[in-house]
């Protein structure tokens, strides 16, 4: 990318932090609510573009770990368990069980693959659902505390928007280093080419276990976060919808681009309430409003970006090359 | 002196059909050995045995004089054994110059400090070295999938390299490559043969690229080794002419 639209970028980023940070100043306790919820469901996004984007592993389980890490936080804080020593906890499980649903990726792939962790997610529900010693069932958990931190209490929807917008940054700070670093290229080569990736001495099992553990984690701290954010955890919001909602997002946003979770939740979270004036038509409107996107560019918002980068650069690099010819031309 | 690559007896059937049937041949260091012959004479799946993507039915694999028969290809690859693959195997959406770090990176320290470590796993300059050697410069930084064909069997060529490997398969690395640039493929695999010790087993059906490239070349037919010798041999040798020079 060239200097000057690099620094084109980084103001952009300053103006979108910035207002991100500002903006909400202003906003009511729903509008909080929903912003608060566009950062959570951007972490397990994220985690899922991990999985899914970058390392080429289909994931309809996805939901299932935002719920494992919202049962783990509300039954533990609930249980006088500082949110943080919970995360911790979460982070471990999820680590564990993602772990182990990737072994199943290293036999079957695609649809196959979307089957199986389709299975998985159905049985998470009926564990969240029917393991009333553990969940208390379909009354859920209520009265879930908010944190916490460094002193500062998140009681408030302002403080507590500023915690989940926080650990986004975090995360994304996180997941940004690992993509740039040699396991990223490693997870992207596992996508386009496993075969030789072997070959290159790349271990595709154990890269895809761990994209599979890593994409994972990310979803249970979005459901540590989410928690605390509602208060109150039942079954229903973990259930496949959310799975595919959270696929959604990826796809919509731009599959395997680091950005694009964020415009997918947004428009997953946001969209539907901007819709609302269309009142009984608005989820219509939403399908058809995905389904055009979707035709007009199957790699999402940030794929029309990319395409339109590319055939720039195109121009940019034929332009030169008439310029050598010429120049090559008027010297003979 | 132990060879570089011993193959003893190895076997492969698919149901019925025995693709390699009791191959035997060494390799030493430093060697250039050519394998020819017809399609469906079992080359591709003689080189799948020895690299692990397919496991013999029988018979043994050694590197360096040990017993690696049977290991997966990334551990292979890690003793030091690469490959190029008949068809093109290069990651479209990678620059090039990401194409080799990738290729050379695990090589480099254990997957816990390569997190750690720098983006490029300290591969940089080795990448671009070997762009420069390949005369891929002016493509550092494109994706590997807008590159032309032949750029991409450079690109394919150079990415084996990239990890200092002892032995190298290279599967038909001149199939659909133009003249002006086979010539320049194969003086850059002389060279990395003379600087490195690098050894080499070339599949080809381009007659003249492997007569002028190998030390010694090796004929297939029906699974079996038909002849082993120099090329000049090989070329007078009245069973390969029947098998597949032709009259």
């Amino acid at each position: 990318m060239s200097k000057h639209g690099r620094l084109l970028l980084a103001a952009l980023a300053i103006v979108v932090i910035g207002g991100l940070i500002i903006v909400p100043m202003n906003f009511n306790r729903y509008g909080l609510y929903i912003l608060s919820q566009w950062a959570v469901m951007t972490i397990a996004a994220m985690g899922l573009n991990l999985t899914l984007g970058y390392a080429g592993q289909v994931s309809l389980a996805q939901g299932a770990f935002v719920g494992i890490g919202a049962y783990g936080a509300a039954i533990l804080t609930t249980h006088g368990w500082p949110l943080i020593a919970s995360l911790g906890l979460v982070i471990v499980i999820c680590f564990i069980v993602g772990w182990l649903l990737g072994y199943p990726a290293l036999r079957v792939q695609h649809h196959y693959l979307a089957f199986v962790t389709l299975a998985f997610s159905t049985l998470m529900f009926l564990v969240f659902r029917n393991e009333s010693w553990l969940t208390n069932g379909i009354y859920g958990i209520s009265n879930i505390p908010r944190p916490e931190i460094l002193g500062f209490p998140t009681r408030k929807p302002l403080p507590f928007y500023y915690l989940c917008l926080g650990s986004l940054a975090l995360v994304t700070l996180a997941m940004w280093w690992l993509i740039r670093s040699p396991w990223g290229r490693a997870f992207m080569a596992l996508r386009e080419n496993p075969i030789r990736a072997q070959s290159l001495g790349i271990d595709t099992r154990r890269y895809t276990l761990m994209a599979f553990a890593i994409g994972s984690v990310l979803g249970g701290i979005a459901g540590v976060l989410y928690a605390p954010l509602t208060q109150y955890v039942d079954p229903v919001p973990f259930n496949l919808q959310l799975s595919l909602d959270l696929l959604m997002m990826v796809i919509v946003g731009g599959s395997g681009f680091m950005f694009g979770p964020f415009l997918g939740a947004m428009i997953a979270v946001l969209l539907p309430e901007w819709l609302r004036v269309a009142e009984g038509y608005y989820l219509m409107l939403y399908a058809l409003a995905v389904i055009a996107l979707l035709i007009y560019s199957p790699t999402g918002i940030l794929g029309i970006l990319d395409r339109y980068l590319g055939s720039r650069r195109t121009q940019a690099a034929s332009a030169l090359r008439a310029a050598a010819q010429s120049k090559l031309e008027a010297a003979q | 002196m132990t060879a570089v690559l011993d193959v003893r007896d190895v076997k492969k059937s698919f149901g019925g059909i025995t693709a390699v049937d009791g191959v035997s041949f060494d390799v030493q260091e430093g060697e250039i050995l050519g394998l020819i012959g017809p399609n469906g004479c079992g080359k591709s799946t003689l080189f799948n045995c020895i690299l692990g993507q397919l496991t013999p039915s029988g018979g043994e694999v050694r590197v360096d004089g040990k017993l690696v028969t049977g290991q997966r290809p990334a551990e292979l690859n890690r003793l030091g054994v690469s490959r190029t693959f008949q068809l093109l195997q290069v990651f479209p959406k990678l620059s090039v110059r990401d194409n080799l770090i990738l290729a050379g990176q695990e090589h480099r320290g254990s997957m816990l400090s390569r997190l750690f470590g720098p983006s490029d796993a300290g591969l940089t300059a080795t990448a671009d070295q070997m762009i420069g050697f390949f005369k891929l410069e002016h493509l550092a930084n494109e994706p590997a999938g807008g590159l032309s064909y032949g750029q991409q069997k450079l690109l394919d060529a150079a990415m084996a390299f990239m990890g200092g490997p002892r032995l190298v398969l290279l599967d038909e690395p001149a199939g659909g490559v133009n003249p002006t640039m086979l010539g320049d493929l194969k003086e850059r695999l002389i060279a990395i043969n003379r600087e490195r010790r690098a050894t080499f087993v070339v599949i080809e059906h381009n007659m003249e690229f492997v007569m002028s490239l190998c030390s010694r070349v090796m004929v297939m037919a029906e699974g079996k080794v038909l002849a082993i010798g120099k090329p000049d041999e090989i070329r007078a040798n009245p069973a390969v002419i029947e098998a597949y020079l032709g009259h």
